[in-house]
């Protein structure tokens, strides 16, 4: 996966962890926390096999468990909570080892310390890519038991009796002998003073009593009465509200501004000018707004302002034409394409996508004399802090950045750009400003899901089975960007995943990505990451292999997975729930499509409906998954059915265009969302077993592209190569 | 120009332009931040609010406009007893998961089950479609709307 990649592939001297100065101790450190408790200090890797790679000589804790006199366990950690559940499947963890009701964690955002929550090979604290329960699962049960037995051994040594006659449960130690019991709070100055004890054995799955089980998100009470606080609801004392106008054309200037109609609008206090934006500063941002409305500013557009879309795929196809760096080879394509029987070949395009957060981007900062605060929701916070100080020009140090509940991330919340420019506002502005960007503005100035290209090539035998196939594709690096020790020699793990370690077995495999960067529009991580483009590339192409050699789309996938009996059983068990092969009403039909990314094995049928016009409604989907052993399965089901919304949304509506250098969508009328009345049924059916876990939060999300894609293909012939779904195209002649 | 209005049942007096949208009054002058702004231009319903009982976008509704009727937002809607079933569903359904949006969707969905208790399928569509959900919980939303109207 991707960050697992990058740890093994990173060649750049990690920062050194040593400064903690922390022994190596397994990788767990436990002592005395302020207040007279027990603290473990725990290290969650942030893909698996990144404690193999890290310097055995060091330990870097990233994650924090204290007990407290009181008994509550106060959990801080790197990750945060934008909706995806995280805050409560990994407390379970804990609690599960631990023997306490999850009711009893509490926990904290991590404050932003790259040097304390980062991982040392990356370098970032971040919440991204599915991978949270994938690094927490081991550690975080671990931390569980160890402080279970130091618990334990406490309340032995206090009752002079053999550690083995006492057992924890509910959150106390019990000696069943004589029944003598002591909560933990009680337990936790004398657990800090002894060693930490090694290996301690961690739960069977047949002995968890949390998870598995459908537990209550432990952040939702205050999210249906208003009391929940984002980034956006922070109010510092005297703080005034900001909204902007930034140039239309990306790398623009501004050439003049006549803000004598702004300034006399009610509540206005101040105008603004940064080099390529314009602020209004008001009592309340109806005034703002007001005031920008009424800003004439004239613009110097810029290299980019005869940019259009067009030019860019237009060059993009052009790099396919070119030879890139070798993502994966296996066997000799050449000779057995060469002797194939046949060939289909085949270009695809996605678009540029916006993240559309339903919270649109803000920041709220106070650039003081001495240094700078900021309050912002952020799935970076440390990146944040860096880019605060970046503008304020103070140092690192001198940030204090907050974070907040994220009104959606999907990647958006990865960048801190809108910090920056809260900075560079409140330097002007005496006392604290929260800057709110219009979502004209968050549209049209975000940072958006790269334009892909790509050009295929199958050969396949007498009896239509793929034996050679081909992949190029070109497009932008966000990893090169955002996490430049991940690019190496040309190799993007993020923007290959999906196109390469596929789940079928094919001999003669031959994919290379040509890095591509178009100018004047910025790029970034979007849920689903490199898989929201390979996986809708990669299972169409599939599923015009299978149409070529004239055999059903199932079965031919399942001809191919002989080697993969996971991804086998989820295509089986989607078939089967679906109904595949059951007569459908004219006018629709149901695509198939498999993946296998973010640890997680996952089938998808999509059950479509094409209009005469053209229009098309997605009436039902029946997802399989196998994500390894389940935590939290209310959190499976829900991160699955929104994923899936999510990536119907871009599959029938998602296209963000360039025509002379601006964005032309700006608002939901023109950037249309899945509502209610498009929402399809959906139905989740999980495979249980107890490997490690997979990643859950966007494996809908690229998986459902190409299903709806191949559903339209059986519903009209017609295969569509190029997202979004043009009705147009499917349109039948009157 | 001076404004008072009722909100939740108490009277606030405001000192702005009479063209404000009531939404920035709500959150920025009178410091209530549960109501959200989503898109500005009534497109999203995350503003939503109810004036004299009806969901009402506050982002283009103007203070001008609002005069004696009574607003009432997310953060008084449980002392109602259909927001109060809704907000009892919307936990017991797990509906939540960013959670930006849902002010809105529960202020809709209030409104919704108080003038029609037992909302068919194309009512909810009718009257939930105006509400994004970034996050997709559509599903539960309407499973949550279903339980409410049969509690």
């Amino acid at each position: 996966m991707i960050l697992d990649r990058i740890a093994s592939t990173a060649t750049e001297s990690p920062p050194s962890a040593s400064t903690h100065n922390i022994s190596r101790r397994g990788f767990l450190h436990a002592g005395a926390a302020a207040g007279g408790g027990l603290m473990l200090s725990l290290r969650l890797p942030f893909a698996r096999g990144e404690a193999d790679a890290a310097d055995a000589d060091s330990f870097a804790p990233n994650a924090f468990v204290r007990i407290d006199r009181d008994g509550r366990v106060v959990l801080t950690m790197p990750y945060v909570e934008m909706g995806q559940g995280t805050y409560t499947s990994i407390p379970m963890l804990i609690a599960e080892e631990l023997e306490v009701e999850l009711a009893q964690v509490r926990l904290e955002h991590a404050p932003p310390n790259e040097r304390l929550y980062a991982n040392p090979l990356l370098g970032v604290q971040a919440t991204g890519n599915s991978n949270a329960i994938r690094g927490a699962w081991q550690p975080m049960r671990q931390a569980g038991a160890t402080a279970r037995v130091m618990l334990v051994s406490a309340a032995a040594k206090r009752w002079n009796v053999d550690p083995t006659s006492c057992r924890a449960q509910n959150g106390e130690v019990l000696h069943a002998p004589t029944g003598r019991r002591i909560k933990y709070g009680e337990l936790a100055a004398d657990a800090a003073s002894l060693p930490v004890p090694q290996g301690v054995a961690l739960k069977q799955p047949k002995d968890f009593k949390l998870i598995g089980t459908p537990a209550k998100r432990l952040d939702t009470p205050p999210k249906v009465n208003g009391s929940a606080i984002y980034g956006i609801d922070a109010r510092p004392p005297g703080v005034k509200f900001a909204t902007l106008a930034q140039s239309p054309v990306f790398g623009g200037r501004v050439r003049s501004v006549d803000d004598t109609s702004a300034k006399a609008v009610k509540g206005v206090r101040q105008i603004v000018r940064l080099d390529d934006a314009v602020a209004v500063v008001a009592d309340h941002m109806g005034a703002a707004k007001k005031g920008l409305a009424a800003l004439k500013i004239e613009w110097d557009e810029g290299p980019h302002a005869k940019l259009n879309t067009a030019d860019i795929a237009a060059e993009l196809e052009k790099a396919t034409l070119t030879s890139g760096a070798v993502a994966q080879n296996i066997g000799d394509v050449g000779s057995a394409m060469a002797g194939a029987a046949s060939k289909v070949e085949a270009t695809y395009q996605v678009p540029f996508l916006a993240h559309a957060t339903m919270e649109p981007m803000n920041c709220t900062a106070h650039v003081r004399s001495d240094g700078c605060e900021v309050w912002v929701g952020s799935q970076a916070i440390a990146r944040v802090q860096a880019a605060a100080a970046k503008a304020a020009g103070v140092p690192v140090e001198k940030v204090v950045a907050h974070n907040h509940l994220i009104g959606g991330g999907f990647g958006r919340r990865l960048e801190a750009d809108y910090a920056a420019r809260a900075v560079e506002i409140a330097k002007q502005v005496d006392g604290p400003v929260k800057v709110v960007w219009t979502r004209e503005e968050d549209i049209q100035h975000d940072m958006y899901r790269p334009y892909w290209f790509d050009r295929l090539t199958a050969g396949l035998d007498a009896k239509g089975m793929p034996i050679a196939w081909t992949n190029r594709f070109a497009g932008s690096s966000v990893i090169a960007r955002w996490l430049p020790p991940g690019f190496n020699n040309g190799f993007d793990p993020d923007s290959t995943e999906g196109a390469i370690d596929l789940a079928y077995d094919l001999p003669n495999l031959h994919v290379e990505y040509v890095r591509a960067e178009p100018p004047g529009i910025p790029t970034a991580f979007w849920r689903s990451v490199g898989p929201s483009h390979n996986v809708f590339v990669t299972e169409s192409f599939m599923d015009e292999l299978a149409a070529a050699a004239k055999k059903d789309p199932v079965a031919y996938r399942r001809a191919l997975l002989d080697k993969s009996p996971r991804a086998k059983a989820v295509l089986d068990l989607a078939a089967e729930k679906s109904g595949w092969g059951q007569p459908q009403p004219a006018g629709s039909g149901r695509g198939v499509a498999l993946q296998f990314v973010f640890a997680s094995y996952m089938a998808h049928v999509a059950e479509v409906e094409v209009g005469k016009d053209g229009a098309v409604r997605v009436r039902r989907v029946v997802c399989a998954v196998d994500c390894g052993t389940v935590v939290n399965p209310d959190t499976v089901r829900a991160q699955i059915q929104s994923a899936i919304i999510f990536g119907i949304t871009a599959a029938l509506h998602g296209d963000i265009t360039l025509q002379n250098g601006r964005v032309q969508q700006s608002n939901f009328h023109d950037y249309l969302m899945v509502r209610m009345n498009e929402a399809p049924a959906i139905e989740v059916y999980i495979v249980q077993n107890f490997e490690p876990p997979g990643g859950m939060g966007e494996c809908g999300t690229s998986l459902i592209v190409p299903a709806v894609g191949n559903a339209i293909f059986a519903a009209t012939g017609k295969r569509l190569r190029r997202m979004p779904v043009d009705s147009a195209a499917l349109k039948q002649p009157t | 120009m001076a404004f008072t209005i009722s909100v939740n049942q108490k009277a606030y007096t405001v000192d702005v332009d009479g063209d404000t949208p009531l939404l920035w009054v709500l959150r920025d002058v009178l410091g209530m931040t549960g109501t959200k702004f989503g898109c500005g231009v009534a497109l999203c319903g995350a503003c939503t609010v109810h004036i004299d009982g009806a969901p009402t976008r506050s982002c283009v509704t103007v203070i001008d406009n609002i005069g004696k009727s009574e607003i009432t937002t997310i953060e008084a809607i449980g002392a109602t007893a259909p927001g109060a079933k809704i907000q009892k569903a919307w936990l017991d359904r797990e509906v939540v998961q960013c959670g930006y949006c849902q002010s809105g969707q529960i202020m809709s969905a209030s409104a919704l089950l108080a003038r029609n208790p037992h909302p068919t399928d194309a009512d909810i569509d009718s009257a939930m479609s105006g509400n994004i959900c970034r996050c997709g919980t559509y599903l539960r939303i309407r499973e949550a709307i279903m339980q409410a109207a049969q509690s």
